[in-house]
């Protein structure tokens, strides 16, 4: 052993001698090589199968900031909230076996929310790979189809090349989770290594096309000649880092835009053409209007059935134009008559400069009404509630008023994720951070620990169900830990509240395990060193939220609302996005 | 394989019926998938999986060499419509080690399967003219020993199938056929296209566009 002290060089002592070559383990040149990524924040947990890396890790204190979660798909939301609320890949480490299979959850909701990952984990030593060994699994298989990219590394010579690959894979044309399963042998494994050299090219492998004006000049003559066009905006811009250029885009054209929950913060809530949310439990308007608008132009939104509805009775009567960066999407669901593949940083300028000036008043108009009908019918009893029981609505709107729309706001799934994103206003780009397309329950608490630290100068609040809550609650621990100020807000209605709103509307109130009891959270959140409070009246409701905004720390507050309230609007299953329902 | 499927298939003359009657099927029709990509562990998997979590059924496939050194060529062989089979292609070319994917009819193709039958010798020289069955069926004897014989035909499925038929009464102990592989009718191969994918910006060829291109043959030759 102390020769190899002898041999283990300080990471800059490469920067210092760039053309020698560096000698050290695999471990060492997987962490530098994460240094030179620009990786400063890593969620994981030890084991076996990953101990080289880790005994690496203790000399990088400084330089890597390690986050131990209390759970491997607690590491893998945290990184996921880390990568939604700053822009960056996500990172995160886990053993061999169970560590590898608890980040599958993780994976998949990446992978279907395009969100940039790379998480590494520990393997068996190469020899024993397929003998059945301690806490071996066949991670690559499992993984397979939640993943952007995975591959084995069982030779240290393999580290930089795959890693630089990774990264790559990971950020670049739609993003996704990529996994990289190394062997131990390949950790501990002593060579010299070269420079390490980011990728920016696999033959195989194009992120995104070059573009062609044609598609453009076809999109924009559509657009110019609509008398009632209507934008629907997803992840994409984000993503794509074009909210600016969206937002001229679509102030140049005065179309209406509203969005999925994953595109959401794209513009601020108060911007005059945002008309609101699209989907099942989506505005008004922006439903029923989908179906009487000219021209539907989708920008970096993959027409997700929660957002369709039924597709043989959705937006008939419009030509489509679908901007995409994966070609993949484009006629996946809807079929588009003007497809144009490339990134939308790139294709909205280009089509900016093709429409004309245009105000649409009349039709904006028509939005409003709707809008005027559903606050009235729908809004202002959430909002403002006439009734003893608190609703998830009027906490929303206090949250608002205290943040001004300032603050990142992480949801869970279910009821409060969909109040969440209904009412919560947003000022800033990336501050919506939920599990759109997976509906992942968990997500929410160790999300809004990952988008602390992506984010650390914002307000983080996390926002989830009882029962949800109950799925992660470990990461209470990490919080205690290491100190991240999330602010926890449990709206409690004592039900698994979107399955009891399904069966009491479609199943005859036949409530089939959704009545779920709780621990007392105040006390769980004290047993480890957390702030608590607990609302069960209105009176005390701004007060207590104020409190939790504005403590130093970490807090949690569990709010009590009705029990059997529901989210409204719906559009029921199975039924177009015109029948939607307002109560 | 449904029964419609083995019905036509049993009728082993006429090879232009056949592919109407498959054309029938709610639209379905034979396609063989052409894929381009790198070799390595684990993508065959990935691609496999794009056909299991759609419930498709993969009917044959083959992978082998290509006309470049180290690229492999996948044959695909689904029985599905043409959208589907498009956003398959889709979803295969997404993968980051393929380079391309085409997807071609029957008609577009000129494909060939090989297939091998172990007779007993004892049962086909007494009750079969063996010469016959080279002659009809276009069938090669591959090995000929005192206890057992192994034939081998080349073609299309209703050719080897229709061996099998002939050999049935006679105690066929093995049969075995293998993928189909395939030759695109309009392909130029893919030396000049490789060039373009080394390139480190994409091309106008390379990102041909079939919303636009609809209909467009893939290479002029």
């Amino acid at each position: 052993m102390e020769t190899a002290q002898d041999t283990i060089p300080q990471p800059e002592a490469k920067a210092e001698t760039s053309k020698t070559l560096f000698k050290g383990t695999g471990s060492q040149v997987l962490l530098n090589g994460l240094i030179e990524e620009g990786v400063t924040t890593i969620f994981g947990y030890p084991g076996g199968a990953i101990m080289p890396i880790y005994d690496a890790l203790y000399d990088y204190a400084e330089k890597l900031q390690h986050i131990l979660v209390r759970h491997e798909q607690g590491g893998i939301h945290a990184a996921q909230g880390f990568a939604r609320a700053s822009g960056k890949v996500g990172v995160c480490f886990a053993t061999s076996g169970p560590g590898a299979t608890n980040l599958v959850t993780g994976l998949a909701d990446a992978q279907i929310d395009s969100t940039p990952l790379v998480c590494i984990t520990g393997q068996v030593f190469a020899h024993l790979l397929g003998t059945d060994a301690f806490q071996e699994t066949d991670v690559i298989n499992i993984t397979t189809p939640v993943t952007k990219w995975n591959y084995q590394v069982t030779d240290a010579n393999e580290i930089q090349e795959v890693l630089a690959k990774a990264f790559y894979i990971a950020k670049s044309g739609r993003p996704g989770p990529v996994l990289i399963d190394i062997t131990k042998n390949a950790q501990l494994q002593i060579e010299e290594f070269p420079e390490y050299v980011k990728c920016n090219h696999i033959r195989s492998y194009r992120p995104k096309p070059k573009v062609r004006v044609e598609y453009i000049e076809q999109a924009a003559t559509l657009i110019n000649s609509a008398k009632k066009p209507f934008v629907l905006f997803g992840q994409g811009v984000v993503l794509g880092n074009a909210e600016k250029e969206f937002k001229t885009f679509i102030e140049k054209s005065g179309i209406p835009a509203a969005w999925t929950i994953l595109g959401e913060s794209a513009i601020p809530t108060s911007h005059p053409l945002n008309v609101g949310m699209l989907g099942m439990h989506g505005n008004y308007g922006p439903n029923v209007l989908t179906n009487e608008c000219d021209v539907l132009i989708a920008i970096g939104m993959r027409f997700d059935d929660r957002v369709t509805g039924r597709l043989d009775k959705y937006a008939k009567q419009a030509k489509i134009i679908h901007l995409d960066i994966d070609p993949a999407e484009i006629d996946k669901n809807v079929k588009a008559d003007v497809g144009v593949w490339g990134d939308c940083k790139e294709t909205l300028p280009l089509l900016t400069n093709l429409v004309t000036e245009n105000k649409h008043e009349e039709w904006l108009a028509k939005f409003k009404d709707y809008n005027q009908q559903e606050i009235d019918q729908v809004i202002t009893p959430e909002l403002y509630p006439t009734s003893d029981e608190m609703t998830m609505g009027e906490v929303l709107r206090n949250i608002n008023e205290i943040c001004g729309g300032d603050a990142v706001i992480v949801t869970d799934v279910g009821q409060h994720q969909m109040v969440a994103c209904r009412y919560a206003k947003f000022n800033n780009t990336r501050s919506n951070i939920t599990s759109g397309g997976l509906g992942t329950m968990g997500f929410g608490l160790p999300a809004a620990i990952g988008a602390k630290y992506g984010a650390p100068d914002k307000t983080v609040i996390a926002i989830i169900g009882d029962g949800g809550f109950q799925m992660t609650p470990q990461e209470l621990g990490t919080i205690m830990q290491f100190g991240a100020a999330v602010k926890i807000l449990i709206l409690n209605n004592r039900f698994l509240g979107m399955v009891r709103q399904w069966q009491q509307l479609f199943h005859d109130k036949r409530y089939s395990f959704v009545n779920i009891t709780s621990p007392d959270f105040v006390a769980l959140a004290k047993a480890y060193y957390i702030e608590a409070d607990k609302v069960d009246e209105r009176a005390n409701l701004r007060k207590a939220l104020e409190t939790m905004i504005n403590h130093e720390g970490s807090y949690l507050l569990e709010v009590m609302v009705g029990r059997e309230n529901n989210v409204f609007p719906m559009v029921p299953q199975g039924m177009s996005v015109s029948e939607i329902r307002l109560k | 394989m449904t029964a419609t499927h083995k019905e036509i298939i049993m009728s082993t003359e006429n090879t232009i019926q056949h592919t109407i009657d498959k054309a029938d099927l709610d639209g379905k029709q034979e396609y063989t998938i052409t894929v381009y990509a790198e070799n390595r562990i684990g993508l065959l998997n990935r691609i496999a999986i794009i056909f299991s979590k759609r419930k498709i059924n993969i009917e044959s496939l083959n992978t082998s060499p290509s006309e470049i050194d180290g690229i492999h060529r996948f044959n695909i062989v689904i029985t599905e419509s043409y959208e589907v089979v498009r956003k398959l292609a889709r979803q295969i070319e997404k993968q980051i080690e393929v380079l391309k994917v085409y997807f071609n009819t029957n008609e577009e193709i000129i494909w060939q399967e090989l297939a091998l039958y172990k007779v007993s010798t004892d049962e086909i020289a007494e009750k079969v003219t063996v010469e016959r069955l080279l002659r009809q069926y276009g069938a090669s004897a591959v090995v000929i020993r005192k206890d057992y014989t192994v034939f081998a035909v080349t073609g299309h499925r209703e050719e080897t199938d229709a061996l099998v038929k002939a050999l049935e009464p006679y105690e066929l102990i093995e049969f075995v056929r293998s993928a189909r592989v395939a030759i695109i009718k309009d392909s130029a191969g893919f030396h000049e296209k490789l060039k373009e994918f080394e390139a480190f910006e994409p091309g106008e060829e390379l990102v041909e566009n079939e919303f636009l291109d609809k209909g467009e043959k893939i290479f002029t030759m």
